[in-house]
């Protein structure tokens, strides 16, 4: 569904992204893990268009997508939820989540994908009249999800879900990225605790330092010998 | 000697009912000013400008065409429209990532540049359209003010409603105010951002493309009207807070009559004094504005 062929990225004169490879493909929920500031983002931005690529190729089921503005690349089926949420602070939360159906594409199941929402995360139907900006962070999370969802993608990028949240919402969130997954959603997400991520996920992807250093099945990279070493501290 | 003085009641209910009225077509103005800023925190100082040429485009219609005022309205918005979403893509899109100081020099020397180029192309005479429909006065609860006055404080009233009716009803107004609050969260529910800010600077300006077609009714035209009316503008941007619609709208009233009180307790030639003063005052206890966010 997806294929990043080496991609290269640089902000300004500093190269963050070195040729970096990456397939996920229908049906899949893959994770995609490293440190602070080995470039995660910068992946997923540029696959969104929000970044422009230095090099490399970008394709979404078959079709090239670099190059193209943000608001055509979304177009094709692809959602995005951004790292810190990002919900918009002073609208509502029912706002918020008609704004996720703005595409022509998605706009007349309007009614169908918001009933739906509200019964992934029954607790947003109760704040739909809150400003974005009053709620929770595990609230503004589960917004940012929903709103993703509200233009009905075939493919959901998510940048660290967990971020800042308490193990409950933490728990809670995994359950529902492994629904959104059954329910024939191909997901990549993007997060820092291996063990965590890779508990939900088929298959998973290690950046270091704007490279790929690891990639195989769940079971494969949870018993690489780098992942052992470096990130269970076996 | 005192230098002020005691009008009468009904010098005072007078006055205060066209300051009111002012304040309306002031309201419209500051709203397009604050709508760009809130769109891309730009200040646009060649909104004057901006209405300064709507003021022509309406005189010239008049004097060439012999279109009445009232007819220019639709006219003027157009092209004011079309002026601002030409400034977005011509100048404002090159510089965004850009310098503060190159924002702020930008619209500065577009404001500049128009105003000289009015000067060169139509002389700084002072110019009016002497036999519009809509002239003299007109009572408004047992008071009288002039009905041109009363026309644009009225439609520049429905321009606004019909202003904030779009903003915060009409799907692309949600888009605008998602654009915003998060550009990047925006373009990523697939709204075209590049388009919301021409949008933007095309409604701004139209704003004033409105206005300034009433304006003309019952002002003078020529290269420096704009100055005024932009000053005023930035103050009462200031006063109802930056980037708030119904603050521009509550500012515009209290300026238009804090003007008029102004002249008349004081002196007629202290008039803007007692704004600027107020525009100290909120400057110094709410920096934010009535309405701001921030
Ligand atoms: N807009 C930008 N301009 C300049 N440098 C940037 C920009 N965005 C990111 N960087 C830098 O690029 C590198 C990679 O950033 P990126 O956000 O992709 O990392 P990440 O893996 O997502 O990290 P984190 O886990 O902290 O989110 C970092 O060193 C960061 O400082
Ligand atoms: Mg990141």
């Amino acid at each position: 569904m997806l294929r990043v062929q080496n991609l290269q990225v640089k902000y300004g004169d500093f190269q963050v992204l070195w040729g970096v490879s990456l397939e996920v493909h229908e049906g899949e929920v893959v994770c995609l893990l490293g440190p602070n500031g080995a470039g995660k983002s910068t992946i997923i931005n540029a696959v969104s268009g929000l970044v422009r690529p230095l090099a490399g190729c970008l394709e979404f089921c078959g079709e090239r997508i670099d190059g193209l503005p943000t608001h055509e690349i979304v177009t094709r089926g692809i959602s995005h939820v951004l790292e810190r949420r990002r919900v918009f602070p002073y609208l509502t939360v029912e706002k918020n989540l008609l704004l996720g159906s703005y595409q022509v594409r998605a706009r007349p199941h309007r009614e169908g994908s918001l009933s739906r929402v509200f019964s992934l995360f029954p607790v947003l139907r109760q704040r739909r009249n809150q400003l974005a900006h009053s709620l929770s962070g595990g609230e503004q999370q589960m917004l940012a999800i929903g709103r993703g969802l509200m233009s009905r993608p075939k493919f959901l990028m998510i940048d660290e879900p967990f971020l800042g949240l308490a193990p409950l919402v933490v728990t809670e969130i995994l359950k529902i990225i492994t629904q959104i997954g059954a329910a024939g959603i191909t997901v990549l997400f993007i997060e820092q605790n291996v063990q965590l991520a890779l508990s939900v996920s088929h298959r998973g992807y290690v950046l270091e330092s704007g490279r790929m250093v690891v990639s195989g099945s769940a079971k494969e990279v949870l018993e690489s010998a780098l992942v052992r070493k470096v990130y269970l501290g076996i | 000697m005192s230098i002020f003085t005691i009008p009468s009641s009904e010098v005072l209910i007078q006055g205060i009912l066209s300051g009111i009225l002012m304040g309306f077509v002031y309201a419209l103005i500051a709203a397009g000013l604050s709508l760009i800023f809130g769109l891309m925190e730009i200040v646009n100082f060649a909104h004057g400008e901006f209405l300064m040429l709507s003021m022509y485009t309406t005189f010239w219609a008049y004097a060439l065409f012999a279109l009445d005022p009232l007819l220019s309205v639709p006219l003027s918005a157009g092209v004011l429209f079309l002026l601002g979403w030409l400034t977005y893509r011509g100048i404002i899109r090159r510089i965004l990532g850009g310098p503060m100081l190159a924002q702020i020099f930008a619209t500065f020397g577009l404001g500049i540049f128009l105003r000289a180029a009015a000067q060169f192309l139509w002389t700084p005479d002072f110019r009016q359209v002497s036999k519009a429909w809509v002239q003299g006065p007109v009572r408004i609860l047992g008071v009288s003010v002039g009905l041109p006055q009363a026309v644009a404080s009225v439609a520049c009233l429905a321009a606004f409603g019909m202003l904030y009716w779009f903003i915060t009803r009409t799907e692309t107004g949600f888009a605008l105010e998602a654009t915003a609050q998060d550009r990047q969260a925006a373009a990523l529910m697939g709204i075209n951002t590049e388009r919301m800010f021409a949008l933007g600077w095309g409604i701004g300006a139209a704003c004033v493309g409105v206005a300034g077609a009433f304006l003309a009714n019952f002002f003078y035209v020529f290269p420096h009207v704009g100055s005024l009316f932009a000053l005023i503008a930035y103050v009462t941007v200031a006063l109802g807070g930056f980037g708030s619609i119904p603050g521009s709208l509550v500012a515009g009233v209290i300026i238009g009559v804090i003007e008029v009180l102004g002249g008349l307790l004081i002196a007629p030639a202290f008039k803007y004094v007692a704004v600027f003063v107020l525009y100290l005052v909120v400057v110094l206890v709410r920096p934010q504005g009535l309405f701001g966010k921030f």
